[in-house]
C-alpha cells in the first residue's frame, strides 16, 4: 500500500510539474522567437504576457469541437489523447535530481527507476506514431491521411536513426536504467573534466538531430508546415487541437531533457558544502534545470533560424546519413572498447 | 524489478485519459455548437469532396515501415549485446560486427535499388539505368 500512495504522490507531482513547465515553455517560446525576431511577442496576459498559454487554452476550451461528417468519430476522439499519453509517459523515467536521503529513507527524484530504462523511452516514443496515424487516418479527408502517412515515415525514419544512436551509450555505460546512466556519468576525467557521455560526439549529435524530428519541430516541422502542406491535424478544432499542441511541448521539454540526462550527466554538478543541507538537496535539480532549459533554448533558437527542410531531403538525411553514419560509429565504439577491454584480440 | 515498478504507468495513463477525456467532454458541453454542412465537410480549401476520403498512397510508405521494422529489431538486439558486452568479450564484437555488415548490406541494397530515392527527378534517372527488372520504384 506504501508504494502505492508513494507512486501516487510521485505522478501526482509530475504530471503538475509537467503541465507548468509547459504552460512557461510555451510562453518562453514565442517571448524568445519574437526576440530573435525583433518583435515584443505576447505581453498582455499577466506581467511580461506569462498568463499567455492559460489564456490560449481557455479560449481553445471555449472553441465550437466540430464532428466531421466523413469521420471515424471515436477514433477521431481517442487521437489526441493517445498523442498526450506518450508524452506525459516518457517524463516518467527522467530524474530530475539526486537521490534525497530524509530520516534514513532514500527518496528518488525520479518517478521510476527501470532496468529497461532506455527500451522503455523508445518504445513510448513510439507509441506517439500511432497517435499522429489516427488522427489523419479518422478524420475522414484526403490532405490529412496524406500529411499522417508523411509524418508517419519521417517520424520511424529517424526513430531508427535515434535508436543506433544510443548504442554506444549503452556500450559505455553498461546499463539501460536511466538512473544507472547517470550515475555512470559522475566521474571526472584527470581532475575536473566531467566524464560525461557527450565523449561520443558523433552519437550526442544524432540524437538532437533524431530528436529535432521526432518532436516534428523545425527545421523538420514539415507535419504542420501550414504555409504549404496539411497536416494530419487539418479537421481538428478545440480543445482536441489543444492536446496536440500540449503534447508536442511536452516531448520538446522531454527530449531536452533526455538528452542532458544521457549525454551531459543529468544532474551532475558542482554542489557547495558549505550551503544548509535543504539547498544542497536542490542544487542538483537547478543543474538538470538549467541544462534542458539551455537545450530547450536550443529547439528554439533552431526554429527561429533554420528554414523548413524539403521532404525528400528529410528522408535522404534519415536513410543515407545518419543510419549509416551511427552504424558505423557503433563498430567504432565497440572495436575501441574492445581494445580497452579486453586488449588486442591477436595478443 | 518487481510488477510494482511499473505501477507509475498505469497512474499516469489514468491521470492523461482523465485529463483529456473529462477536458474535451466539458468543452463540448460549454462551447457553442452550431453546425452547419459546409463546416462539417472535409477541409478542401473551399472546393466540394469529389472522391472518397480514403484514398490510396504510394507502396513507398510501407517499404519505409518494413525498413523500419528491420532496423528496429537490430537494435533491441544491439541493446541487449551492449548491456554485457564486457561478458562476452572480442567473440561477441566479432559476431556483432557480422550482424551489423549484413544490415549494412541490406541498406546498400535498398540503396542501390532505388528504395530510398524520394527525389522524382532522381528515381526517374535509375529508371532508365534498371530495365530488365521490375524495380522497387515502379511498384511504387
Amino acid at each position: 500500500m506504501t508504494v502505492f500512495i508513494e507512486a501516487a504522490i510521485k505522478v501526482a507531482v509530475a504530471f503538475v510539474f509537467i503541465m507548468l513547465t509547459t504552460l512557461v515553455l510555451v510562453w518562453a517560446e514565442r517571448k524568445w522567437v519574437s526576440d530573435l525576431q525583433n518583435r515584443i511577442g505576447p505581453d498582455r496576459a499577466g506581467p511580461f504576457g506569462i498568463l499567455q498559454t492559460l489564456a490560449d487554452g481557455l479560449k481553445a476550451f471555449f472553441k465550437e469541437s466540430i464532428r466531421p461528417t466523413q469521420s471515424i468519430y471515436l477514433l477521431y476522439l481517442v487521437a489526441p489523447i493517445a498523442a498526450l499519453i506518450p508524452a506525459l509517459l516518457i517524463f516518467l523515467v527522467i530524474p530530475i535530481g539526486a537521490p534525497i536521503e530524509i530520516g534514513g529513507t532514500t527518496y528518488t527524484l525520479q518517478v521510476m527507476d527501470l532496468n529497461i530504462g532506455l527500451l522503455y523511452v523508445l518504445a513510448v516514443s513510439s507509441l506517439a506514431v500511432y497517435a499522429i496515424t489516427l488522427a489523419g487516418w479518422s478524420s475522414g479527408s484526403k490532405y490529412p491521411l496524406l500529411g499522417a502517412v508523411r509524418a508517419s515515415a519521417q517520424m520511424i525514419s529517424y526513430e531508427a536513426a535515434m535508436g543506433l544512436a544510443l548504442v554506444p551509450v549503452v556500450l559505455l555505460t553498461s546499463t539501460t536504467s536511466i538512473a544507472g546512466i547517470v550515475d555512470a556519468q559522475q566521474g571526472t576525467f584527470g581532475s575536473f573534466i566531467p566524464a560525461w557521455n557527450i565523449v561520443l560526439i558523433p552519437s550526442f549529435i544524432i540524437f538532437l538531430i533524431a530528436g529535432f524530428a521526432e518532436t516534428n519541430r523545425p527545421p523538420f516541422d514539415l507535419v504542420e508546415a501550414e504555409s504549404e502542406i496539411v497536416g494530419y491535424h487539418t479537421e481538428y478544432s478545440g480543445f482536441a487541437f489543444a492536446l496536440f499542441f500540449l503534447a508536442e511541448y511536452i516531448n520538446v521539454f522531454n527530449m531536452s531533457a533526455l538528452t542532458v540526462t544521457l549525454f551531459l550527466g543529468g544532474w551532475a554538478g558542482p554542489v557547495p558544502s558549505f550551503l544548509p543541507t535543504w539547498i544542497q538537496w536542490l542544487v542538483p535539480v537547478f543543474w538538470f534545470l538549467l541544462k534542458t532549459w539551455a537545450f530547450v533554448f536550443l529547439f528554439v533558437w533552431v526554429r527561429a533560424t533554420l528554414p523548413r527542410m524539403r521532404y525528400d531531403k528529410l528522408m535522404t538525411f534519415g536513410w543515407k546519413r545518419l543510419i549509416p553514419v551511427s552504424l558505423a560509429w557503433i563498430i567504432l565504439c565497440a572495436v575501441a572498447i574492445g581494445f580497452r577491454e579486453f586488449g588486442a584480440p591477436w595478443s | 524489478m518487481e510488477f510494482a515498478d511499473y505501477l507509475p504507468i498505469a497512474l499516469m495513463s489514468i491521470l492523461g485519459i482523465g485529463f483529456a477525456g473529462v477536458s474535451i467532454f466539458l468543452s463540448k458541453k460549454l462551447a457553442p455548437h452550431n453546425p452547419t454542412p459546409e463546416k462539417l465537410a472535409p477541409y478542401e480549401c473551399g472546393i466540394v469532396p469529389l472522391q472518397d476520403p480514403v484514398i490510396r498512397f504510394p507502396v513507398k510508405f510501407y517499404l519505409v515501415a518494413m525498413l523500419f521494422v528491420i532496423f528496429d529489431v537490430e537494435i533491441v538486439f544491439l541493446f541487449l549485446w551492449a548491456v554485457r558486452m564486457d561478458q562476452f568479450g572480442w567473440v561477441g564484437i566479432g559476431a556483432v560486427v557480422l550482424f551489423m555488415l549484413m544490415l549494412i548490406e541490406t541498406l546498400g541494397y535498398v540503396w542501390k535499388r532505388g528504395a530510398l530515392d524520394w527525389n522524382v527527378a532522381r528515381r526517374a534517372r535509375n529508371r532508365r539505368v534498371v530495365a530488365p527488372v521490375a524495380t522497387l520504384d515502379e511498384a511504387a
